[in-house]
């Protein structure tokens, strides 16, 4: 970049970068991964991934894919093999029936297929309701497809739960979808199943698309997860985006499919097919294990997560840090209020004085402050020791 | 009885009932008691430590040995079994499917020990037909803990 041209501007004056992506707020924790980068002995509670790797019979499927030679493309749709098992394991879970030849395209995590349902199904100015706290990729990637993001604010009074009453209040002429992330990155809420008829209801008397964030799906504590399209009359207008990356611990791997009617599937994989191909093969041999085999260890991982979300809850509540009981995901999401500090300066001055990294809650929007987000997606001791650190904390920050 | 308390008692012995009870949420008199419980049946057996000897070199020797029997009249694997775990260098005992019949892994301080442990006491025995004996040479892995060479996979420490 010249010094004598003013910053970003061509020599014809011209901005070059995109207004879109110029508008486009940089995400809110930049700022303690620089100052986590100089620092040593820091507990992070700071992830969004499981601390396991991936279970060894599933890594092994990649391994000897590529062994025998599979590394070329594959079907821009993915493999039919893996569509016909993400097909049977929709339907053995939530009793759905999605065609693998035309209802499921393999995308690049749940993140690729957020993009491409919004960019299949969002005309410029169309508007996406979304509750709030939120994951934080969800605005951005609405308004990168030229849409509006009309959150919801949630509160801990309903559990982070979003009401089809305070949606409907925001539902305009332009509302063209509701996008539901649940459980819940950040809140770890979960949603009832009485609370998901009324928001189908809503869609339906609205004609909205719905768009079910479902990449916690497994990992649920003492409850049951429903999933909004097994609702009736749900699955035509409901667009599925599954993951493998939380619940088999393979967030590097990259892969995550969406399951949707043949229209809309059709749609995202015109924009999938110029923008990425197909996903890597490899993750996709690796997923087929997961889906044949792959259930005991899922079973395990989320028993030794409980066990850790029991501490974390317990802990956090047991040092002033009132929080209430996630029953979905791997996070707790704490209230700071008792210190009087906002959740920035919360999260801030907590890394510098005792060596814990967390994310302030307002990294995921205005209804976030004064929260954190605790990951419990880390081994017992460290949960244990990064709470003694936060008790030493509160006790000196206490107002 | 609450199999979850023993799992987590099966990954870490040292692991507190105030802690267990964090954990399951059930409440420290309740751990208490299944513990006790299960001490009693015999359900846990032994509280014990996984030790990598070799990081010290200390001169311990392992070894598989198998044995092969000669079912003999009115006596079963199980008395055959006994006459041989009596032994203190038999470390475990194992009934096996197979070519062979007993597994048994023994522990001594010199190759020797093993030696005069498989002449002189197993193969003395009337009952053992024939015994391969089968020295380790390396550790890599002891009751579901790799012991060396594991790299800990660092993950970003902030990510949304």
């Amino acid at each position: 970049m010249s010094a004598r041209r003013p910053q970003g501007r061509s020599q014809r004056g011209r901005a070059r970068i995109s207004q879109r992506v110029g508008e486009l707020s940089p995400s809110g924790i930049r700022k303690f991964f620089d100052m986590l980068a100089t620092m040593e002995d820091v507990i992070s509670l700071g992830v969004g991934e499981p601390d396991f790797a991936t279970p060894w019979h599933i890594s092994e499927a990649g391994i000897s894919g590529i062994e025998k030679g599979y590394t070329m493309y594959t079907s821009n749709r993915g493999m039919l093999e893996l569509r016909q098992e993400l097909s049977r394991n929709l339907s053995a879970r939530y009793g759905l029936t999605y065609d693998p030849d035309s209802e499921i395209l393999v995308t690049v995590g749940v993140s690729e297929g957020l993009d491409l349902a919004m960019r299949a199904i969002i005309n410029p100015k169309d508007e996406v309701i979304s509750p709030e706290p939120t994951y934080v990729a969800y605005e951005p990637s609405t308004l990168l497809a030229g849409g509006r993001f009309v959150p919801v604010p949630t509160t801990v009074e309903n559990n982070f739960r979003v009401k089809a009453a305070d949606i409907e209040k925001r539902i305009t002429g332009r509302t063209k979808a509701i996008l539901l992330g649940y459980p819940n990155n950040p809140t770890g809420a979960v949603m009832e199943k009485a609370d998901l008829e009324e928001i189908a209801e809503l869609a339906q008397r609205h004609d909205l698309v719905m768009i079910s964030d479902e990449i916690y799906d497994q990992l649920v504590y003492g409850v049951k997860h429903v999933c909004i399209a097994s609702l009736p009359e749900m699955k035509e207008r409901t667009i599925f985006l599954g993951g493998f990356s939380k619940a088999y611990a393979m967030t590097g791997w990259r892969i995550g499919y969406a399951a949707a009617s043949e229209e809309i599937i059709e749609a995202m994989t015109k924009i999938h097919q110029y923008t990425m191909m197909c996903v890597p093969i490899m993750a996709q041999m690796a997923a087929i294990e997961a889906l044949k085999s792959g259930e005991a260890a899922v079973k395990e991982m989320v028993a030794d997560y409980d066990r850790r979300r029991r501490v974390m809850v317990k802990g956090l509540n047991a040092i002033g840090l009132s929080c209430f009981e996630p029953k979905g995901a791997f996070y707790a999401f704490p209230s700071v209020a008792v210190t009087g500090l906002s959740s920035e300066e919360f999260a801030e001055k907590l890394l510098i004085e005792e060596r814990v990294a967390v994310v302030p809650g307002v990294a995921f929007g205005g209804s976030g402050e004064g929260y954190v987000r605790c990951c419990y997606a880390t081994a017992l001791d460290e949960i244990r020791e990064a709470l003694r650190r936060m008790r030493r904390f509160v006790q000196r920050h206490k107002s | 009885m609450n199999r979850e308390v023993l799992e987590i008692l099966e990954k870490d012995a040292k692991v507190t009932l105030k802690q267990i009870s964090a954990m399951t949420g059930l409440s420290v008199a309740q751990v208490r008691k299944t513990i006790e419980e299960a001490e009693k049946n015999r359900v846990i057996v032994k509280y014990k430590t996984v030790i990598n000897w070799d990081k010290l070199e200390d001169e311990r020797v392992r070894a598989l040995i198998e044995v092969k029997i000669q079912p003999q009249k009115d006596v079963g694997f199980d008395a055959i079994a006994e006459r041989i775990y009596r032994f203190s260098e038999a470390h475990s005992v194992y009934l096996v499917s197979g070519p062979y019949d007993l597994a048994v892994f023994v522990v001594a301080k010199t190759e020797h020990d093993v030696s005069k442990f498989v002449s002189e006491k197993l193969a003395a025995l009337e009952s053992v037909q024939g015994t391969v004996t089968h020295f380790f040479l390396k550790p890599y892995k002891e009751d579901g803990e790799v012991l060396e060479g594991q790299e800990k996979v660092r993950r970003q420490p902030l990510t949304l």
